[in-house]
């Protein structure tokens, strides 16, 4: 199967920076592929780079088109979900506001959208109409998981699902996620700090440390590797 | 009594002038975070060319509906050409840029159409009403802004235009995101804030009348009305925009004539904002360090 | 070695600037003396707003009060109690100072759009108060005063000695703002304008320091005005309302607002782009004004010397030997843009 998301030799620069230094990366499709390293490894850049928030070089493949000279918006009306640092809920807007725009790309009436939504979760259901500010911190990136798959995308790009969580809300978010991809037929490209967690569920594994790709492979060779299990696994 | 209650409607119809330009002020200000000093002349200039196609022979509501549309695709058009290019520079050359553009509006205007003070036909009968406390031209002006006031919020709670318009001035990476193209939305509200400014122009013309310098008072007074009721708020915009009114007149009636009007008008403002800084509906904003 | 180098060639540089600037007034008319005189006014004025708003952040519509302050001042004293031109300075520059102050501690209140429109109810303000007082303003007609007589030994005219004082004023003005923005006080300001929290909580009072930001500011815009009164020998109260607090302020913004050299930058757009305006278009030269603003900002939108500024000392640092690492701290600061 040929991947959905090819980069090739991916360079991103932060002003005059160059941060990332010639990445290569595939994700199959269907499949989720996980993004493993330090803090101010590169991780969150290439999601970036992606999406094309950051100045790049090199190739960005989605599906066979090129992305690099397109706009945001216009990679996002491709297909492809991101669910930024942070989660990037429009906090003064109702949670189903912030639904609605999920499915800006498919214009007109996400209403059947919002109900599979409501159907995952459960949660957000009760909170319809509360401002998405008020909501709490997994709740809020329960919600911005949503709001990305109300673009039925082909691709989700999830930047550190887990980040501020307690260790319970993250079992169950990750649950989420590992439901989404089998049920949605979404391709999913994770960036994890929280690494044991994110290669028990992923397929296809990349370690970036500082700005380039130091090790790869299947997720379950990754765990079993000495340097990755020392430095990032604990043990 | 009497004065005062007639003094005070007076004043909700000169503030609901000020609320229709203090929500476009409003509605620039929480998408760039920029005041725009030109939005006065800009409804100055619409309602100029109202004036034209009145004595075109037009009949006043479609001339006033041609406006609208002429004034909506002309805020457009400068966020597109003249906001654009400075849009990732400094507040301040943001700023410097609308003041240029409000010298070179207020010239233009008087080149093109004299400095001739004109009279401008209101649509509205100059009746009293409820035993003179009103006139019926009071009643059309808060009508109209009415209105239009009805119409922006429900464009912007049930549309989605409106929806990605608001996501857009509240958190543009994330709205680009979603696909929306957050430099169309910026150009809407450009286009609705000047379609705002020519009603509040052209229902101020008849009783200001019409000249090139027509509304510097009226975007000084929309400007403290919209901070007073908080920058970032529309409703304190409106509220703001029609304490000043009433504010104004009486302070014109009751403490001191013309000279000093404005001074005091302004004193009491700023006191108020003493004790709340960020106007009356104003958020502070919490930030993270 | 080499800092003694380079210090030697700026004085040199700087001497030699110095010399121009004063031969100038002699090579030109006498209307061109006394327009490069306002511009030099001006330069102070502005000046004044860049220690304001671009080293410490806080904007102000308003700095054209002040400097009607300082013209009112001169000319009370002058027209009132016949003290002689020159000793009318320094009591503007203190009133000036005390009047900022006063402004400042409220002023401590409100940030952003509040702040200008406090500052924009002082522009507003200020024709209609000085109108109000006439006793003591002369009201509307403004007061008149006598031309300032240079001293005889000299045999130079008037318009070229007033030259001559304004540019003793504006080198003096510069040098106390240099240290005071290149020193302690300096950082002080910039660290509250990028990082009000952090500086507060690194001990600096915030409080005090925007408060007396204020107060040079208004001390260097109330100097000036007091220059102007002497130089223009009249005061009214049209000439001081909002237009010339716009002024200041597209001034400060086409120079370089947290630069000292771009002053100069901005009292030249100020007194001359109208002019020349005026020259190409009879029929709508403040088109043409507010045309200038919009082309310079686009061009430079961090002001002529706030965008040439860093091109030219990078380059400078290609022709020089390299500095020590911590010197590029002075050129950040200069570099540094509202």
């Amino acid at each position: 199967m040929a991947p959905i998301l090819e980069l090739r030799g991916l360079k991103a620069y932060y002003g005059q920076s160059e941060v990332l230094h010639g990445i290569d990366i595939a994700v199959e499709e269907g499949g989720m592929t996980v993004l493993l390293g330090a803090n101010g490894a590169g991780k969150t850049t290439t999601l970036r780079a992606i999406c094309g928030m950051v100045r790049s070089e090199g190739e960005i493949l989605f599906t066979g088109q090129r992305l690099d000279r397109r706009t945001t918006e216009q990679i996002a009306a491709l297909g492809i979900a991101h669910v930024p640092e942070g989660r990037g809920t429009f906090i003064g807007l109702t949670v189903e506001e912030n639904l609605r725009l999920g499915a800006y790309t498919r214009g007109g009436h996400p209403y059947d959208g919002m109900a599979r939504m409501y159907g995952y979760f459960p949660i957000l259901a009760t909170r319809r109409r509360q401002q998405a500010g008020t909501l709490s911190g997994g709740e809020q990136q329960i919600l911005a998981i949503a709001r990305a798959l109300m673009m039925a995308p082909r691709l989700l790009l999830l930047d550190e699902p887990s980040f501020g969580l307690a260790p319970r809300i993250v079992e169950d978010i990750f649950a989420i996620v590992e439901r989404i991809r089998r049920d949605e037929r979404v391709s999913v490209l994770l960036v994890e700090q929280n690494a044991s967690l994110a290669l028990e569920l992923a397929d296809q594994a990349y370690l970036i440390e500082t700005g380039s790709v130091v090790a790869s492979g299947s997720a379950k060779a990754l765990a079993e590797n000495p340097q990755v299990r020392r430095s990032y696994l604990g043990y | 009594m009497h004065q005062f209650l007639q003094q005070t409607f007076s004043g909700l119809s000169a503030g609901a002038i000020y609320a229709s330009l203090a929500l476009a002020l409003v509605m620039i200000y929480r998408a760039t975070d920029l005041v725009n000093f030109a939005q006065g002349e800009m409804a100055m200039f619409s309602t100029y060319i109202a004036w034209t196609l009145i004595n075109a022979g037009l009949p006043f509501w479609i001339a006033f509906l041609i406006t609208l549309a002429v004034s909506f695709v002309a805020g457009m058009a400068i966020e597109r050409v003249v906001i654009r290019p400075v849009e990732n520079a400094p507040i301040l050359a943001t700023v410097v840029v609308t003041i240029g553009l409000l010298l070179i509006l207020n010239s233009l205007a008087g080149w093109i159409f004299t400095y001739t003070v004109q009279d401008f036909p209101s649509p509205f009968p100059d009746r009293p009403v409820f035993g003179a406390l009103m006139t019926t031209r009071d009643l059309g002006v808060i009508g109209v802004t009415l209105v239009m006031l009805i119409l922006l919020f429900a464009f912007f709670r049930f549309t989605t235009t409106g929806l990605a318009m608001r996501a857009a001035a509240q958190n543009p990476e994330s709205a680009r995101l979603c696909g929306i193209r957050v430099g169309r939305m910026l150009a809407i509200g450009w286009g609705l804030a000047a379609a705002i400014g020519a009603t509040a122009g052209v229902m101020v013309a008849p009783l200001l009348f019409l000249d090139p310098n027509m509304m510097g008072g009226v975007l000084i007074y929309a400007f403290a009305g919209a901070l007073l009721g908080g920058i970032t708020s529309p409703v304190g915009a409106v509220v703001g925009g029609l304490i000043v009114g009433v504010t104004e007149n009486l302070v014109g009636t009751y403490l001191i004539a013309s000279q000093l009007k404005l001074t005091v008008a302004f004193v009491l403002i700023i006191m108020v904002l003493v004790v709340r800084p960020n106007g009356l509906f104003g958020t502070t904003i919490v930030r993270r360090v | 070695m080499t800092k003694d180098f380079t210090a030697a060639w700026r004085l040199i540089g700087a001497a030699v600037l110095i010399a121009l600037a004063a031969a100038l007034p002699f090579a030109v008319s006498t209307y061109h003396a006394f327009q490069l005189t306002l511009v030099m006014i001006y330069a102070i004025a502005v000046l004044g707003l860049n220690i304001l708003t671009g080293y410490n952040g806080q904007i102000s519509l308003g700095h054209g009060g002040f400097f009607a302050a300082g013209a009112y001042t001169a000319a009370i004293l002058m027209h009132r109690y016949g003290v002689p031109y020159w000793a009318t300075v320094p009591p503007a520059a203190l009133i000036c100072f005390v009047l900022g102050v006063l402004f400042g501690l409220p002023a401590l209140r409100f940030e952003g759009p509040y702040l200008a429109l406090v500052t924009l109810a002082m522009a507003l303000a200020t024709p209609q108060l000085l109108k109000y007082f006439d006793t003591w303003t002369g009201g509307q007609q403004g007061i008149n005063l006598l031309k300032p007589v240079p001293p005889h030994w000299l045999g130079i005219d008037r318009d070229r000695w007033l030259y001559l004082v304004v540019l003793a004023v504006l080198l003096v003005a510069m040098r106390v703002a240099a240290n005071i923005l290149h020193g302690r006080t300096g950082r002080a300001l910039v660290a509250i304008r990028d990082h009000p929290i952090a500086a507060a909580a690194m001990g600096i009072n915030t409080a005090r320091y925007k408060t007396l930001a204020f107060g040079i500011s208004t001390l260097f815009t109330g100097v000036a005005g007091a220059l102007s009164a002497i130089v223009i020998s009249y005061v009214s109260p049209e000439g001081y309302g909002l237009f010339l607090s716009l002024s200041f302020l597209v001034g400060s913004a086409v120079g370089g607002i947290a630069t000292i050299g771009g002053a100069i930058v901005g009292g030249l757009f100020i007194e001359f782009v109208p002019n020349f305006a005026n020259d190409i278009s009879d029929a709508a030269p403040w088109a043409l004004y507010g045309l200038a603003m919009l082309l310079f900002m686009y061009a430079m939108p961090r002001g002529v010397v706030g965008s040439l500024g860093p091109w030219f000392a990078r380059s400078m640092q290609r022709i020089r030997p390299r500095r020590a690492a911590f010197d590029d701290s002075e050129e950040q600061l200069k570099g540094r843009t509202l």
